[in-house]
């Protein structure tokens, strides 16, 4: 209750929630919203090219398609990749970090080398790799993300959880006799809960801004579906008089990234344990 | 030399953390400065110093230092002048107190850059000569408060020593400047009773030898015993009994001073506490802040806090209903 | 069991932290707690005494097996606990708990008072929601807690609060022995005797027996029938409270004593003797361990280590010169 309301009362806290809001509804609403949902498959030819105006919004592209319309699909693929790719992540990265961090022997050990492996190479570089070995395909880039995206969970929770084992409260959970598995789950994933879920939002961001790069190289989704970074990488030949071709895209992601990060930025400032555990004076 | 006196009347601000203190203070005298957690014996050790948070407020109608009003001289001209050179500090937690990344002898240089007794007001440009009797100065010191080998100590980093070498450093470090008055803040509650009783015992000696007004807060009362020459009791920020330290373990007045002389852990006195909590200081109790927890309170404690009077020599009460007779024979 | 049998019984028990280099390699050990035996009464009140670092703590914690012992035994109504890992000695330590220093950095800050004092019997019962429910609310009014503190966070206790709730979560599982760190460790004394008088009541009350360590010894006086003294890992002197506070007979335990500041008597400033600090417990001197500060060393100090021998009044000591 008062984590919203201190949320609320971060100016930058809420544009990115405003922003983050209209992509959901667009994504939700795609169908009734657009203006010609035809369009995501169909060709126009003779409607090649149109600047913006009162029929098209947002202009058309190449094939005569309605860009206003496309983008509000192209939404829908966007978070699909954000939230399946960075869920996964989260699974994957979150019991390892925990098991890392909490177990000190041979299989933590294994389990941070593993994750600093990945860690190694550009996350972008690996994304491309796997993408491109598997083939253009929506579920081939989450998967992608998702391979490449789970290290930084596992390192944040590693860190924290290492950080807690010297807890008091962590120590006479054990003393108690409570099992690892109580103590991981109830202790100490709760009390880094506030900045995974900081880090989960920044990482939606950073997923969605993956996932229009892999798609701007071709790597992506196929040619009709409307995704955001293909449809980028589509309008480079006609740049210089179709100015509306890129823009439009570029700045939805633009926005969509910034979004996320100035939600994830607030949510880090309102869930601060420092101010929250305030008042123990002495 | 003339008598040092300072004199000054204090209310903190939303949360009235001090609330009407009056409170003098001799030249070479150590007062004690007694009282449980939040009483605001802290905080008052730290108006004298200036060295208030942000969101602290300091009124009163006077804080006299060696003549001069701190209250009215500027925040810059206090903090060149005054704060850590006349008036020092020996903070309760000697490890925090230290930056981890330089060594001791580091930290007690740029201690006598800036605060050194022969340095000139204003003066900038840290001279040979003068560096040169700053560190034979510094190493004297260390040997006076016992301190083996000073000169490899200088070398040391602060995690290097253990946490009575580390209060000596603090007493050396708060006694260099040669100031008037050092404020010591719970300076023994963090190490162990043998070495309590060698840093008390040090602080005694050094300031009584160098004249120098001790200001000693504390929460046990053994120790106030040990080395105090007057006591002041306080409680949820007022201050309610001021008396020699003879005359206050013999006859306490308030009936505050006798439960918690009472809750000292003894044979014949048993197990004996104060019922309840300290109060809250936003919205402290009216009146004495005592009388919840007084069994002696009337409607005037809850109406006032009574104004202070002194019932036998030096011996200073603000209680409506003072014990008149001696504890013990 | 006869009265006197020893419900925690310790013999030679030492526990040893391997000292590590930058590099992770080996380059010592440090002897918290060497070469201790100890047996505790049932019923009775043992304090341990000593100053930081002479490994009292680490003795609590090695006995409620939080650390393992290096060498040695230790024995807990009857059984050997002390070579069982913590899982096998789960059900054995039910009735042996420890209770922290600071009870309330060792409650969860995001569990409410209610759920954290039912977290025992979760691990250790099968009781029903409703009789743990029921059995936290008697031992909360037990501790002298009203039921609205359930619905609090550890934050927004005072510390004589959490002390009962630290003391509450430990009698949760009906325990026999309580080792208590330093229980009255940052409280005013005004608070203090109302937590000690309660942890008397709890006592009588649930059949304990406490091990409690402390460094204020007009509180373990209070308090215990019997002492053990403490330095740099080892007990240097043992027994009866009264006797040793008496006339302790150990120089150590002499200095330890002469160093408590007692209101009204004579100033401890004035006649306070010992001088210098504990020696690094890493690198530790031949011999007794204490002579590097005692007025009375000799030679033979420096050559062999004195063992903790009885005296006749029923006390050990470990020293030389002791009789």
């Amino acid at each position: 209750m008062s984590l919203l309301r201190r949320l609320l009362r971060d100016r930058s806290a809420v544009l990115g929630l405003v922003i983050i809001t209209v992509l959901v509804l667009a994504a939700l609403l795609a169908h009734p919203l657009a203006t010609f949902p035809q369009d995501v498959t169909t060709y126009h030819l003779s409607n090649r090219l149109l600047p913006p105006g009162a029929t098209f919004w947002f202009g058309t592209d190449r094939m005569g398609g309605d860009i206003y319309s496309r983008m509000l699909f192209g939404a829908r693929l966007t978070i699909l990749i954000a939230v399946v790719a960075t869920s996964v992540s989260v699974l994957i990265g979150v019991p390892v970090g925990l098991v890392a961090g909490y177990c000190t022997n041979r299989v933590s050990d294994l389990l941070m080398r593993v994750s600093d492996v990945f860690l190694a190479v550009p996350q972008i570089v690996l994304a491309i790799a796997i993408a491109q070995t598997l083939g253009p395909a929506i579920q081939n880039v989450i998967l992608a993300l998702s391979l490449t995206y789970w290290p930084f969970w596992a390192r944040l929770v590693y860190a924290e959880t290492r950080s807690l084992r010297n807890e008091v409260f962590i120590e006479a959970a054990v003393a108690l006799g409570a099992s690892p598995l109580r103590v991981m789950v109830l202790h100490v994933l709760p009390s880094i809960a506030s900045s995974l879920i900081v880090r989960t939002t920044i990482g939606m961001g950073g997923a969605i801004l993956v996932a229009a790069a892999l798609g701007f190289l071709g790597l992506g989704p196929p040619p009709p579906t409307p995704e955001w970074g293909r449809m980028i990488a589509e309008s480079r030949e006609f740049l210089p008089q179709a100015w509306w071709y890129a823009t439009a895209p570029g700045v939805a992601i633009l926005l969509v990234v910034m979004g996320f990060n100035l939600l994830g930025d607030g949510l880090r400032d309102a869930l601060d344990p420092r101010l929250r555990r305030g008042g123990d004076g002495r | 030399m003339r008598d040092l006196s300072v004199t000054f009347t204090t209310e903190g601000g939303i949360a009235r953390v001090l609330d009407g203190i009056d409170l003098s203070l001799l030249q070479g005298e150590i007062m004690g400065l007694v009282g449980e957690s939040g009483s605001g014996k802290t905080t008052l050790a730290r108006s004298i110093l200036g060295a208030l948070p942000p969101n602290a407020r300091l009124t009163g109608q006077t804080l006299r230092f060696d003549g001069r009003d701190l209250l009215t001289l500027g925040a810059r001209a206090a903090a060149e002048q005054v704060r850590g050179r006349t008036i020092t500090f020996v903070p309760q937690d000697p490890f925090s107190s230290f930056n981890p990344l330089f060594t001791v002898g580091d930290q007690l240089g740029e201690l006598m850059r800036w605060k050194s007794p022969d340095r000139q007001p204003g003066e900038r440009i840290y001279a040979r000569a003068r560096k040169r009797a700053d560190r034979d100065r510094t190493l004297a010191m260390l040997r006076s408060v016992q301190l083996a080998d000073p000169e490899r100590l200088l070398t040391k980093y602060p995690h290097e020593l253990s946490g009575g070498q580390r209060q000596r450093v603090m007493i050396a470090m708060a006694l260099l400047p040669e100031p008037r008055l050092v404020i010591a803040d719970e300076p023994t509650t963090a190490v162990d009773v043998t070495i309590q009783a060698q840093i008390l015992k040090l602080l005694r000696k050094l300031a009584t030898e160098r004249g120098v007004s001790v200001l000693f807060t504390t929460h046990d009362l053994g120790a106030a015993w040990e080395i105090c020459d007057r006591i002041t009791v306080m409680y949820a920020g007022q201050a309610l009994e001021t008396a020699p330290v003879a005359s206050f373990f013999r006859e306490p007045m308030v009936p505050y001073t006798r439960l918690l002389l009472d809750s000292l852990p003894s044979r014949d006195a048993g197990l004996r506490g104060i019922a309840g909590d300290v109060p809250s200081l936003v919205a402290p109790p009216t009146g004495c802040r005592f009388h919840p927890r007084c069994p002696g309170a009337s409607d005037v404690c809850r109406a006032s806090h009574a104004v202070a009077v002194a019932l036998a020599p030096e011996h200073w009460v603000r209680c409506h209903h003072p014990h008149r007779e001696p504890v013990r024979a | 069991m006869t009265p006197d049998t020893p419900i925690l019984e310790l013999r030679h028990t030492s526990t040893q932290f391997p000292l590590r280099n930058a590099w992770g390699r080996r380059t010592g050990w440090l002897r918290a707690v060497d070469g201790v035996s100890l047996s505790v009464v049932r019923g009775e009140i043992l304090g341990v005494v000593g100053e930081s670092g002479c490994g009292k703590t680490t003795l609590g914690k090695t006995i409620a097996g939080i650390f393992q012992p290096s060498t040695g035994e230790i024995r807990f109504e009857g059984s050997e606990i002390g070579s069982l890992s913590p899982t096998e000695g789960r059900t054995l330590r039910r009735r042996l708990q420890y209770c922290y220093q600071d009870p309330g950095a060792s409650l969860d800050p995001h569990w409410k008072i209610g759920r954290a004092l039912e977290e025992p019997l979760v691990i250790h019962t099968k009781l029903s929601a409703d009789e743990r429910r029921a059995r936290v609310r008697g031992v909360l009014a037990a501790v002298g807690l009203p039921q609205t503190h359930l619905d609090l966070y550890p934050h927004e206790l005072s510390g004589g609060q959490q002390r009962r709730i630290g003391l509450a979560r430990i009698l949760m599982l009906r325990p026999s022995l309580v080792i208590l760190d330093e229980p009255t460790s940052g409280l005013d004394v005004s608070v203090q005797a109302t937590v000690l008088r309660l942890f008397l009541e709890a006592r009588a009350r649930f059949d304990l027996t406490y091990l409690f360590i402390s460094h204020d010894l007009s509180v373990v006086r209070l308090i215990s029938q019997r002492i053990a003294v403490m330095y740099l890992g080892r007990v240097v002197e043992t027994g009866a409270t009264e006797i040793v506070f008496a006339a302790p007979k150990h120089p150590y335990t002499q200095s330890l004593l002469a160093a408590v500041p007692e209101v009204g008597g004579a100033r401890v400033t004035e006649t306070f003797w010992l001088a210098g600090e504990p020696p690094n417990p890493t690198n530790l001197p031949t011999g007794c361990r204490f002579r590097t500060r005692c007025p009375r060393a000799e030679p033979r100090c420096a050559e062999q280590e004195p063992a903790l021998r009885h005296l006749h009044d029923g006390r050990m000591a470990a020293c030389h010169f002791a009789e």
